[in-house]
């Protein structure tokens, strides 16, 4: 009797194998942007503005063409003549390549240099003369929204003042009566400071055009390649299947990695000028001032409630703050992203949401950074009210939750602003995680430490959030749905070459895809090469971020294999010589189904496939898969955090921090867990330290790492992990859901919640984030809220 | 290495400063001729092709060039290639031997403690720097060590664990 294949052995589904791409990278042999040569090529480096809102009233570069060793220099002026100075964004707006007529951040592209080398370019940058005339520089939408407020898009038609959009969802009339029917209203206002994703490696491209093919080749960090193939053959006019752009390995993406930035186009064209490789490499500084951001949005909420603690309606206001241009990569329809599935775990009747989005003297941005497409947003303010209004009525964090979570029972669950939410347990989370926090014991710990005047705080917060965009009756970009690819081809020796539409940037794809194809096809994953991120060989995906790769490409591999394993039966059965109604199939073997010792294995198919055919079959083991996605998935999570508060200096320090995540069925535990304590520590951060600010000149605070405070092994604490909870997706092939950003978006309120918690008796019902410890220290000495963004402190 | 310039500007144009300096790198001797204001970071990785050492801020603050200088981890950004005469200097492609990965780099891939990789090679310098001198650190001494070391993916813990791993490793081999 066979014995039936080990599916964790082969490294299926469940195994925590271990990771392909360390191969390479535990051996110093990554292959990163700046890692690649080309021959002869060239460097650029870009000069940047600055000051945050002026003219440019004279700019000569004759002292930067002199320096031995420069090429070209480029200006904003000279774009313009080839149409090349502006460039449109994702989001329907314009973007300056180069500035011409205005700077409208400080950090701006103003022009750039293409030398020998880095440090020759950087030279001729410093000998570019710019001369700006300064206006008057809006650093927040408040000022953004003032009736004299300078017009920073002073460049686009109809544009009267500083505001981008105004959208709205949900039922406004009907959220007004159940507010009038309130026995209570918590009211909340908060400020999400910017963020700025700052994965470790910068952004950077080296582009080479190949005059004798006429062909262009773009290696770039990029988490969206095919993206990036369309906006080129639209920005530089250059036909689709002449334009080649190559993701190599990523350090880090966090969603800086899918805008397309200025510096890209500009090597572009210098590349086609020039007619050599030319490698454009942002520094740190670069990086943090001119890429996207995250975050910086204004949200203003209230819950209407009933007195035994029921929610009765949500209304909520979000003021974002884009930047100079609107240029973020989200679901075109949606305007602040998927903000409006804020408090979609919870069952409440009827909602409405208003956005607005302003321009202001900042470099553009917002969606970015684990968020989701702004569920980062969403989720803070949902689970900062949920802590504000129990303590309004005075009920327990975890039995307030209780109440309102979405029962079991009532899935699939409808929201009142518009998302189908459709499988959780969301109860079962919520109980595990505060057994494992230890709850009722550290609520009596807290008691008894108050007695000693310490300070103990327990946070909550619970989730759910939609990943996996999306659907194409809803999600586009640009026009472009949002489905995703698979391809695969099975050699004659059974082995197997995969590739997607995606592009990881650490995520562990080349590891988890070859688990799926393990699952489905029964050939060991060690046998499976998956590639990603070249547009000449990989079938079209709209990319990575907003941990939409296992719903929608992982979906697309589970298909793709489907296909082939049904062609494979055929074989199976013409090998078997039985008819195919009598063929089953086992993991990695067909066999008959009243004689099951006789059988193929799925190896002894895919060597038929190229020898043996059935008459009229065509030869050969291959094929490909476009999945558009049902739904969203909808993983829950629950996030506890304990915290010690010194009532002196206001540092707080973590004690315990239980995370309990049920993303649905894992591929490879072991990434899964990865992916949560990456974004744990994202919200740990952000809650701490982490933030940029500006001055009221513009002057961007948070540009350098000396400034821009990232959390390193020290602060950082541990993290305990669950995945007990497992409920599978019902429409995912294989019941999987998203999972790399629950963490940075659930994370950020059970910090700041456990924190709050800690000073309760104050009275102070918010410090904004960061929750520096001069910040906790005055909300805990003068029992005030703490709100806006730490202010700029000047020297003297 | 010799740089070839092209000449665009006019004839004899500014002369680039050049010194010559010897060192060791993973055991290996290097002659270069270098402009002096040349950062020992560049001149591993675009100098020597050693691109295994990364560079990821312009404020010696992320720990990405990390390298060890004479046994001690230094980040390559903060020193001039010519302050390097002299001097050996070990990187990540000096860990492995022909045959075996140092337990360093096999306690990473173990203990999953790295995701997208860039951060890892200055990680795993570091942290060697500290097991030559420390053979049996706690997790507090790996998390102190490790402090000049920026990491955006994985949350240092299974870094932490990466290299307690290796640590136990390196014990048993010399014990056994």
């Amino acid at each position: 009797m066979t014995q039936a294949l080990d599916e964790i052995k082969i490294g299926g589904m469940g195994a925590s194998r271990k990771r392909v791409e360390d191969n390479r990278f535990i051996r110093g042999k990554g292959n990163y942007t700046d890692d690649i040569h080309l021959p002869g090529m060239l460097h650029m480096e870009i000069l940047r503005s600055p000051v945050a809102h002026a003219r440019i009233t004279r700019i000569d570069a004759s002292r930067a063409w002199d320096i031995p060793g420069v090429h070209l220099v480029l200006t904003g002026e000279m774009m313009a003549t080839r149409n090349l100075a502006w460039m449109p964004t994702l989001s329907y707006d314009t973007q300056a390549v180069l500035a011409t007529d205005k700077v409208r951040f400080q950090g701006q592209e103003v022009a750039c240099v293409i030398a020998d080398d880095p440090y020759i370019a950087k030279d001729a940058c410093e000998a570019i003369e710019v001369d700006y005339e300064p206006l008057p520089v809006i650093v927040n939408p408040m000022q953004a929204s003032e009736p004299d407020a300078p017009v920073i898009r002073d460049d686009k038609e109809n544009q009267a003042g500083n505001v981008i959009y105004d959208w709205e969802v949900g039922d406004a009339e009907g959220t007004d009566r159940a507010f009038e029917q309130a026995d209570l209203v918590s009211r909340l206002q908060l400020h999400y400071p910017r963020s700025h994703p700052s994965p470790i490696e910068c952004c950077g491209s080296i582009a080479d055009f190949d005059r004798s093919t006429s062909k262009l080749t773009v290696y770039m960090t990029t988490q969206a390649p095919h993206i990036i193939r369309a906006a080129v053959a639209l920005v530089a006019e250059l036909p689709e299947h002449m334009i080649r752009i190559i993701s190599p390995d990523i350090g880090g993406g966090f969603g800086n990695k899918v805008p397309v930035y200025p510096g890209y186009v500009a090597s572009i064209l210098a590349s086609i000028l020039l007619e050599r490789p030319v490698k454009w490499i942002e520094d740190k500084t670069g990086n943090l001032i001119s890429t996207g951001f995250a975050r910086d949005v204004y949200l203003d909420g209230e819950l209407a409630l009933r007195r035994d603690g029921k929610i009765l309606g949500m209304r909520m206001r979000t003021l974002a703050d884009h930047g100079a241009f609107f240029s973020d990569a989200q679901p075109s329809k949606f305007k602040i992203g998927l903000m409006h599935s804020t408090f979609g775990c919870y069952d409440v009747p009827v909602a409405h949401l208003a956005a607005r989005g302003l321009y202001t003297n900042k470099a553009p941005g917002g969606v970015a950074y684990r968020c989701s497409f702004r569920v980062t947003e969403a989720m803070f303010f949902q689970e900062r009210m949920m802590h504000a209004a129990a303590n309004d009525l005075g009920m327990d964090q975890a039995e307030f939750r209780r109440i309102n979570l979405v029962r079991d029972d009532q899935f699939p669950h409808r929201t009142p602003l518009g998302f189908l939410l459709d499988s959780g347990q969301y109860g079962a989370c919520l109980e595990l995680g505060l057994k494992a926090v230890g709850y009722e014991d550290f609520l009596r710990q807290k008691e008894e430490a108050k007695k000693n005047g310490r300070l103990l705080g327990i946070g909550i917060s619970t989730m759910s959030e939609p990943l996996g965009a999306g659907n194409s009756r809803e999600y586009d970009i640009l026009g472009i749905k949002m489905f995703d690819s698979a391809e695969i081809r099975v050699h004659m020796t059974g082995k197997a070459l995969l590739r997607t539409g995606a592009r990881g940037q650490g995520q562990g794809h080349e590891t988890t895809w070859a688990q799926i194809v393990a699952h489905e096809l029964g050939i060991p994953a060690d046998d499976v090469t998956v590639e990603e991120g070249d547009t000449d060989t990989a079938p079209f995906g709209m990319g990575t971020y907003a941990s939409r790769s296992t719903p929608v490409a992982g979906a697309a591999i589970a298909m793709v294999c489907r296909k082939v394993r049904a062609k494979a039966r055929r074989l199976a059965a013409h090998l078997l010589e039985v008819s195919e109604e009598d063929v089953e199939w086992e993991l990695g073997r067909f066999y008959v189904r009243s004689a099951p010792d006789r059988g193929v294995t799925i190896q002894e198919c895919a060597m038929a496939a190229y020898s043996n055919m059935p008459d009229g079959m065509e030869p050969g083991l291959e094929n490909n898969a476009y999945y558009d996605p049902p739904n969203l998935t909808w993983p829950f999570a629950c996030y506890i955090v304990t915290v010690e508060v010194d009532p002196d200096t206001g540092v707080w320090d973590v004690l315990n921090m239980v995370a309990v995540d049920d993303c649905g069925v894992r591929i490879n535990p072991m990434i899964v867990e990865g992916q949560i304590m990456g974004g744990l520590t994202e919200a740990f951060a952000m809650s701490s330290m982490q933030f940029i600010t500006f001055d009221s000149e513009g002057n961007c605070i948070g540009s350098n790492y000396m400034d821009y405070l990232l959390p390193t092994s020290w602060e950082t604490p541990g993290f305990e992990l669950h995945g007990e909870v497992v409920t599978p997706c019902p429409h995912h092939p294989i019941g999987a859901k998203g999972v790399g950003e629950c963490a940075a978006v659930g994370g950020p309120a059970a910090f700041v919640n456990a924190v709050m918690d800690a000073l309760k008796d104050t009275g102070v019902r918010n410090i904004d984030m960061p929750l520096l410890p001069d910040r906790v220290w005055e909300a805990i000495t003068e029992r005030h809220d703490v709100s806006g963004a730490p202010p700029v402190r000047t020297d003297g | 290495m010799t740089i070839i310039y092209e000449e665009t500007g006019e004839e004899g144009g500014t002369q680039i400063p050049e010194q010559r300096i010897t060192l060791r790198v993973n055991g290996r001797k290097v002659v270069a001729e270098v402009e002096p204001r040349l950062l020992l970071a560049h001149l591993l990785r675009h100098g020597m092709g050693l691109t295994g050492t990364h560079t990821g801020c312009d404020t010696t603050n992320c720990g990405a060039c990390t390298v060890l200088v004479d046994g001690r981890a230094v980040k390559s950004c903060t020193m001039f290639a010519v302050q390097a005469d002299g001097r050996e200097i070990g990187t990540v492609e000096g860990l492995a031997t022909q045959s075996e990965l140092h337990p360093l780099q096999e306690g990473f891939k173990e203990e999953h403690g790295l995701q997208c990789g860039f951060c890892t090679p200055g990680m795993m310098m570091a942290a060697k720097a500290l097991l030559d001198r420390n053979p049996d650190p706690t997790e507090e001494d790996v998390r102190w060590a490790l402090s000049g070391n920026l990491c955006r993916c994985t949350g240092y813990q299974n870094i932490v664990k990466s290299v307690l791993w290796a640590a136990g490793e390196l014990r048993s081999q010399s014990a056994g």
